[in-house]
C-alpha cells in the first residue's frame, strides 16, 4: 500500500538524514521504526507526508507518488495519512472537541471550519471516537487541562477522524509513564486492527515495540539495518542498530513482562 | 567513584570566585575609568542658568497650585467636547490599526510568510516605527488640515508599526509542533492560520490591542498640540490663555481616564490567559 523507493533526505546543513531507504508496507501492517536518536526516524515519517521535503526518491501511496504532488493534491493526500505526535501537539488553547474536529480540516471549507459549523456526521464521528478513547466527558475541556495520556488519546482521535489509511506515529509514548505508554500503544494497535490501518510507529522503547507490533525496522544513520519480525530480533541485531551494549536484559525482560501484562490487561 | 565527602586534597585549598565578564584586567579597569570620566564631563557640560531657574520655579509653583483648585466649570463644554473627540479618535484608530496590523503581522512573521511578502511587511513596520507620532501628525495636518481626522490617521499608522511588529514576533516564537499537526491534517493555509496559529497568539494580540488603546489615548492628548484635534487642542488653548486652573482640570481628567483604562486592561489581560 505504501512503498518507499530510495527515499533520501539531505538537510541544508549537509546532514544526510535518510540514505536510499526503500521499503514496502502492506495494508493493515503495524510497523515499528527503531533506532538511536538522529537515525532519521522522524525525518522518514515526515518525508512521507512531506512536512519535510525529501531530496530524492519517492513515496508511493496507493499508486500515487506523493513526492510529485502540487500543493492542493498534497493536501488531499495528507487526509489519507493521520499523524500522531510526540508531546501530543494538540492546539492547547482549543477545546478537546475542536482538536478532534481539526482532523476534518482537509475535508471542509474554510468558513465552515472558521465558524466551527461542522457537518453532523463529522460531529457524530468525533463523539464516537472520543467515546472510543474514553474521553467523552472531556469534549469541551481545553486541551491543556488534560493529562499526558489523555492528550495523546485526543491526538489519536484527531488522526483517526481523518479516516486515514495510514497512521504516521512519531514517538507516541516518549513523554508518558510506562503504564500509560502501554495503554497508548495498545490503543493504537487495536484501532489499527479494527480499521485495517497500516502504521509506522517511531519508538525508542524496543521492549514496548516488540510487545505490540508485527514488524520492526531498524534505522541507523539514515539506512535500514534491520527488517523483520520482532520475535526474531537478537542482541546482535540491537548491537548493529544501536551499538555495543548488553542487550540480553532488554529482550528477556519483554518476554517476562509480556506474561504479566496479559494478566493485567483485563484489570486496565 | 563519587563519594559524599570531598576528597581530602580539596578541603580548604581551592578558592572560587565567579569569573569576571571581561577577562583582561587592563580592559576591565580601563572601561570603568573611561565611563567615570565621561559621566563627569557630561554633567559638566550641562549649562544651567540658575537665574532663569529661579524665575521658572515661581511659574512652576503657580502651575502646581492650580492643581489644588482645578476649574472644571468655566470651560466645561470645551473640555467635554475635547474628551469626546479624543475618545472617538482613540477607539476608531485602535480598531482600524488592529485590523490592518493583523495581515501585516502575519506577513512580517518569517516562519509563515514567503520572503518577498516578509520584506514588504517588515518595510511597512520599519517606516511606521521610524517616524514619531508627532512628525506624522504634522504631515497629516498639512495634508488633511487641522482636526481629528489627522489625529485618527496618525494614530492608526502608529498602531500598525507597534502591533504588527509584536504580533509577528509572537508568531515567530510560537510552538511549531501545534502548527505542524494542523498542517498534517491536510487543511488549507487559512485553516492552518485559524487553527494552528491564531489560538497560540490570541491572548497576546488581545493584550497588546488593549495596551495600544491605552497608548493611543495618551498620544491623542499630545497630538492636539500640533493641531491634530482631541483634548490636546483644548489643553493647548488653556495654556495659551494662561488658564492653568482649566489646564489642571484637563490633566486630572486625562490621568483619571488613563488610570481607568490601565485598570480595565489589567483585568482583561488576566482573563484571556
Amino acid at each position: 500500500m505504501l512503498r518507499l523507493d530510495s527515499l533520501t533526505k539531505r538537510y541544508p546543513t549537509g546532514d544526510l538524514a535518510l540514505n536510499d531507504v526503500s521499503l514496502e508496507i502492506p495494508k493493515g501492517q503495524v510497523m515499528a521504526l527503531i533506532g538511536p536518536s538522529g537515525a532519521g526516524k522522524s525525518t522518514l515519517i515526515r518525508c512521507i507526508n512531506r512536512l519535510v521535503e525529501p531530496t530524492s526518491g519517492s513515496a508511493i501511496l496507493n499508486g500515487e507518488n506523493l513526492t510529485r504532488l502540487g500543493s492542493s493534491a498534497l493536501r488531499r493526500a495528507r487526509r489519507q495519512m493521520g499523524m500522531i505526535f510526540q508531546e501530543y501537539a494538540l492546539v492547547e488553547r482549543l477545546s478537546v472537541m475542536e482538536n478532534v474536529l481539526s482532523g476534518r480540516l482537509g475535508y471542509v471549507g474554510f468558513w465552515r471550519s472558521f465558524l466551527r459549523r461542522y457537518a453532523q456526521c463529522d460531529i457524530d464521528e468525533a463523539f464516537r471516537l472520543l467515546d472510543r478513547v474514553g474521553l467523552l466527558e472531556m469534549a469541551d475541556k481545553r486541551a491543556d487541562e488534560l493529562s499526558g495520556g489523555q492528550r495523546q488519546r485526543v491526538g489519536i482521535a484527531r488522526a483517526l477522524i481523518q479516516n486515514p489509511q495510514l497512521l504516521l506515529v512519531d514517538e507516541p509514548t516518549a513523554s508518558l509513564d510506562p503504564k500509560t505508554s502501554r495503554q497508548i500503544m495498545r490503543l493504537i494497535c487495536e484501532l489499527c486492527a479494527e480499521r485495517n490501518l497500516a502504521a509506522i510507529i517511531n519508538i525508542h522503547d524496543v521492549a514496548l515495540a516488540q510487545m505490540f507490533v508485527q514488524r520492526v525496522i531498524g534505522l541507523k544513520l539514515g539506512e535500514v539495518v534491520y527488517d523483520g519480525s520482532p520475535d526474531k530480533m537478537t542482541p546482535e541485531d540491537l548491537t548493529e542498530i544501536y551499538g555495543e551494549e548488553d542487550w540480553k536484559a532488554t529482550i528477556r525482560k519483554v518476554e517476562d513482562e509480556d506474561v504479566a501484562e496479559n494478566e493485567t490487561v483485563e484489570a486496565v | 567513584m563519587s563519594t559524599a565527602i570531598a576528597a581530602p586534597e580539596f578541603v580548604g585549598t581551592r578558592k572560587w570566585r565567579k569569573p569576571p565578564f571581561i577577562e583582561s584586567k587592563l580592559l576591565r579597569h580601563g572601561l570603568l575609568l573611561i565611563t567615570i570620566v565621561y559621566l563627569i564631563a557630561a554633567f559638566g557640560s550641562i549649562d544651567v542658568n540658575w537665574e532663569r531657574v529661579y524665575l521658572g520655579l515661581e511659574r512652576g509653583w503657580k502651575f502646581i497650585v492650580a492643581f489644588s483648585r482645578p476649574d472644571f466649570i468655566s470651560r466645561w463644554s470645551d473640555i467635554r467636547d475635547g474628551m469626546i473627540e479624543s475618545i472617538i479618535m482613540t477607539i476608531a484608530s485602535t480598531v482600524v490599526g488592529v485590523l490592518v496590523s493583523i495581515p501585516i503581522g502575519l506577513g512580517a512573521a518569517r516562519n509563515i510568510a514567503p520572503l518577498p511578502v516578509y520584506l514588504i511587511c517588515r518595510a511597512v513596520v520599519a517606516i511606521s516605527r521610524a517616524l514619531h507620532e508627532i512628525i506624522i501628525a504634522i504631515l497629516m495636518v498639512a495634508i488633511f488640515g487641522f482636526g481629528p481626522l489627522a489625529g485618527f490617521i496618525t494614530l492608526s499608522f502608529a498602531t500598525i508599526g507597534f502591533l504588527s511588529k509584536l504580533l509577528a514576533e509572537d508568531i515567530e516564537s510560537m510552538d511549531k509542533a501545534q502548527a505542524e499537526a494542523i498542517k498534517a491534517t491536510g487543511g488549507s493555509w487559512p485553516q492552518w492560520i485559524n487553527y494552528g496559529v491564531q489560538p497560540q497568539v490570541m491572548p497576546r494580540l488581545i493584550g497588546l490591542s488593549i495596551y495600544r488603546l491605552d497608548i493611543n489615548f495618551r498620544e491623542s492628548a499630545v497630538l492636539g498640540l500640533v493641531g491634530a484635534g482631541g483634548i490636546g487642542a483644548t489643553l493647548n488653548t488653556a495654556f495659551d490663555r494662561y488658564e492653568f486652573d482649566t489646564a489642571a482640570a484637563i490633566i486630572i481628567t486625562i490621568i483619571l481616564i488613563v488610570m481607568a483604562l490601565e485598570y480595565t486592561s489589567g483585568i482583561i489581560r488576566a482573563r484571556v490567559q
